[in-house]
């Protein structure tokens, strides 16, 4: 199997997707003659041509908008937002219109468009610049959101994304573009709303997505070393959550720790909790832990920034304290 | 009669057609808000009435392939536009046989059917969205326009000089029509804009832009013939500032105490259905008897509509789970068919992405390296 960076995966399920669909299109800035802002367009719009490859102006609402009417007569456009924090600005087309456009029409509209971009800290950004904003669309029916890891689930759930009938929000990462990892050629599609367990394990389950999978991934390594089996489950979808993936899991472990890189109050992994607690608390050996965000904005200096984000020994830490393990 | 000296261009039947919505319009609003007050309709309710022209004559100088959409001040167009009375009303009542099965509401009126693409809530929210379709239509090469209409004060929103940057700047076949009722809720909208004249803002995007006697129901006519032509040559997007007012609050709960009384007499005087009734009869296109007929018929009709929507039944609570998400292989609901049983044969349909050919070059390369040049970029 081929290796891919992240960003080459995205570029492959667009370029397949478009080859195989002429009603999808992509826009957003800087998408077509610059090759987009962190190259995920690379070459697409000399094979697909300027109405399919779009440079819109600096105007999120706007062009979020209209694609959302786009899509409601009949095309599947793929929106890049330069970053979900300018993505803010796009919000009401989003939420006001895509999300309720079915609920609306009494079931006469369908919007099949897929919003996407990085979200996360890019580095050395400062607080406009380093978001994690995916508990805000995962709060709202009518919406599905995605946010995979690796470049094999990038390229497999961009597809789908773009095949499905719904809005699709998707969450990539300025420092997941050029992760590498092996990426099935051709037909790779991954179903959305479905988890997959990354790493098996007996001892306690991490769950996450996006790059804290990295450090969960860090984490469970240097915890093997001790003696301590991790399971990671990524979630890759954060509406609608797999929930039988993630109870099945604590099942088998008894025990779980949820890695978020955005902050903790009224975040996914809150609900996360909340499917465990209700669902399985009679399994639980250990109250649930969370490793998040600081509840602050992020700073510009190195340290404060680092200190701002979970990391593998933040990780380590919780799992030890779910196996009452601490200072051991 | 006196015989008129210019023979009018229009025929009986367009101007009958046209009276005929207008006081359908007119009746239907007139029954909602008295239903309003008997407690039958609820939340928001936004009246079209002294608005009628504005509708009725760019849906007369449209294509009934023609996409349109509005505001939640949007019981009229759907009306105008061929929508079932009945089932308009019984949504506005809340009841599982409206258009929206009771889920939106007055705000939010959707008739696939006749290419009504809805009410929209969000001030200028359905700006970008018109836009986008008339893209559609530009991509497919399809000559169809949009038409979509927008209150004066949501001319005040960023989403509005976004889309008309881009729909100028890619030629985009819509007709924007403000519907300039002179007061956004209670805010007179000389208060809150620096340009009053709204059609003036689309010069700032190298846009046609007209006022139009919002009154007067033929202007409206020519003024929706004539930009839906230009639109289909390809000339790009066209603003129209319709001047019209509205006789009644901004919605059901507005007593409208902010206008004087006097102010509203003397736009009353104005009123568009008695205007085309009086050209029609002046230029011998219609009798009293054919408007004293029309007007009946419509009443019945009217008390049909009430009397459907008031006999119809809530939704189902298990319509809570439907129409959030779609899901794979479900079909979009044609109201009429599921609600009168009637075969519904017009629904929109488009080429596959197989058979699609997308042949619009929207930047020309050659065009894009000049842009370049003359910013002084050489690679
Ligand atoms: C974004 C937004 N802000 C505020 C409101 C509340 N609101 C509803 S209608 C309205 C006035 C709009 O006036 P105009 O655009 O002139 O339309 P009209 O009601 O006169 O038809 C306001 C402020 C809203 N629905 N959406
Ligand atoms: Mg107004």
């Amino acid at each position: 199997m081929p290796e891919l960076m992240y960003r080459e995966a995205l570029n492959q399920a667009l370029a397949e997707e478009m080859e195989r669909d002429a009603n999808v299109f992509l826009i957003g800035e800087e998408v077509g003659r610059y090759n987009g802002a962190f190259k995920v367009s690379q070459g697409l719009l000399d094979k697909f041509g300027s109405a399919r490859i779009i440079d819109a102006p600096i105007s999120e609402l706007g062009f979020g908008g209209m694609s959302v009417g786009a899509a409601m007569v009949g095309l599947r456009p793929v929106v890049e937002m330069m970053t979900w924090n300018f993505a803010i600005l796009a919000m009401d087309q989003i939420v006001n219109n895509a999300a309720k456009l079915r609920h609306m029409s009494g079931g006469q509209l369908r919007c099949p468009i897929v919003f996407r971009g990085p979200g996360g800290a890019g580095g050395r950004l400062s607080s406009q610049h380093s978001q994690s904003l995916e508990a805000n669309y995962a709060h709202f029916p009518g919406l599905k959101v995605i946010a995979p890891a690796t470049p094999a689930d990038a390229k497999g759930m961009l597809k789908s994304a773009i095949r499905d009938e719904n809005p699709v929000i998707m969450f990539e990462g300025e420092r997941l573009y050029a992760l590498k990892g092996e990426v099935p050629e051709g037909e790779h599609v991954v179903p959305l709303g479905k988890a997959d367990v990354k790493r098996e394990g007996t001892d306690v389950t991490v769950i996450t997505w996006s790059r804290m999978y990295y450090f969960c991934m860090q984490a469970a390594e240097e915890l093997a070393k001790e003696g301590i089996s991790v399971e990671v489950l990524d979630l890759r979808t954060l509406r609608p959550l797999d929930e039988e993936a993630i109870l099945a899991s604590v099942r088998k472990t008894n025990r779980a720790v949820i890695v978020e890189e955005g902050w903790a109050l009224a975040g996914i992994g809150a609900s996360v909790v909340d499917i465990i607690q209700s669902k399985a608390f009679d399994e639980l050996d250990a109250p649930v832990e969370r490793v998040t965000g600081l509840d602050v904005n992020m700073s510009y200096a190195a340290n404060l920034e680092n200190a701002t984000q979970p990391d593998a020994p933040k990780i380590i830490a919780a799992v030890k304290k779910v196996l009452y393990r601490q200072g051991a | 009669m006196e015989a008129p000296a210019v023979a009018s261009p229009y025929s009986k039947d367009l101007l009958l057609t046209m009276y005929r919505k207008m006081y359908l319009i007119r009746r239907f609003e007139e029954r909602a808000g008295q239903q309003y007050t008997l407690g039958k309709i609820a939340g928001f309710c936004h009246l079209y009435i002294g608005q009628e022209a504005v509708a009725v004559g760019p849906i007369e100088a449209m294509r009934k392939d023609d996409y349109m959409l509005s505001a939640y001040r949007d019981h009229g167009q759907p009306l105008a536009r061929g929508s079932d009375a009945g089932m308009v009303m019984a949504e506005l009542f809340g009841r599982g046989t409206g258009y929206s099965k009771g889920k939106g509401g007055s705000m939010h009126i959707f008739d696939i059917e006749h290419q009504f693409y809805g009410g929209y809530g969000i001030v200028g929210g359905q700006i970008p969205l018109a836009a986008g379709m008339a893209f559609a239509s530009r991509y497919r090469n399809e000559d169809r326009v949009t038409v979509c209409y927008f209150g004066d004060a949501a001319a005040n929103q960023g989403a509005l000089h976004e889309t008309f940057n881009m729909a100028s700047k890619w030629k985009l076949p819509v007709i924007y029509i403000c519907e300039n009722n002179r007061y956004g809720m209670g805010t007179a909208i000389s208060r809150t804009s620096a340009v009053p004249e709204i059609y003036k803002r689309a010069a700032a995007y190298d846009m046609r832009g007209e006022p139009v006697d919002g009154m007067d129901v033929l202007k409206m006519y020519e003024a929706v013939k004539d930009a839906a032509a230009w639109c289909r040559a390809g000339k790009g997007p066209v603003l129209l500032e319709a001047n019209t007012y509205r006789f009644r609050g901004h919605s059901m709960a507005d007593p409208a105490t902010y206008r004087s009384k006097q102010e509203v007499e003397e736009e009353r005087k104005g009123d568009p259905i008695p205007k085309l009734r009086d050209y029609a009869l002046k230029n011998g296109l219609g009798a009293d008897a054919d408007f004293e007929r029309i007007e009946e018929e419509v009443k019945a009709q009217v008390d049909a509509a009430v009397k459907f929507a008031d006999e119809s039944p809530e939704p189902s609570l298990e319509e809570l789970w439907r129409d959030t998400i779609v899901e794979p292989g479900e079909p979009d609901v044609r109201p009429r068919e599921r609600v009168l049983g009637v075969k519904v044969e017009n629904w929109p349909s488009y080429p596959s992405g197989q058979e699609l050919k997308v042949t619009w070059d929207l930047e020309p390369r050659a065009q894009a390296e000049a842009a370049d040049k003359k910013a002084g970029l050489t690679n």
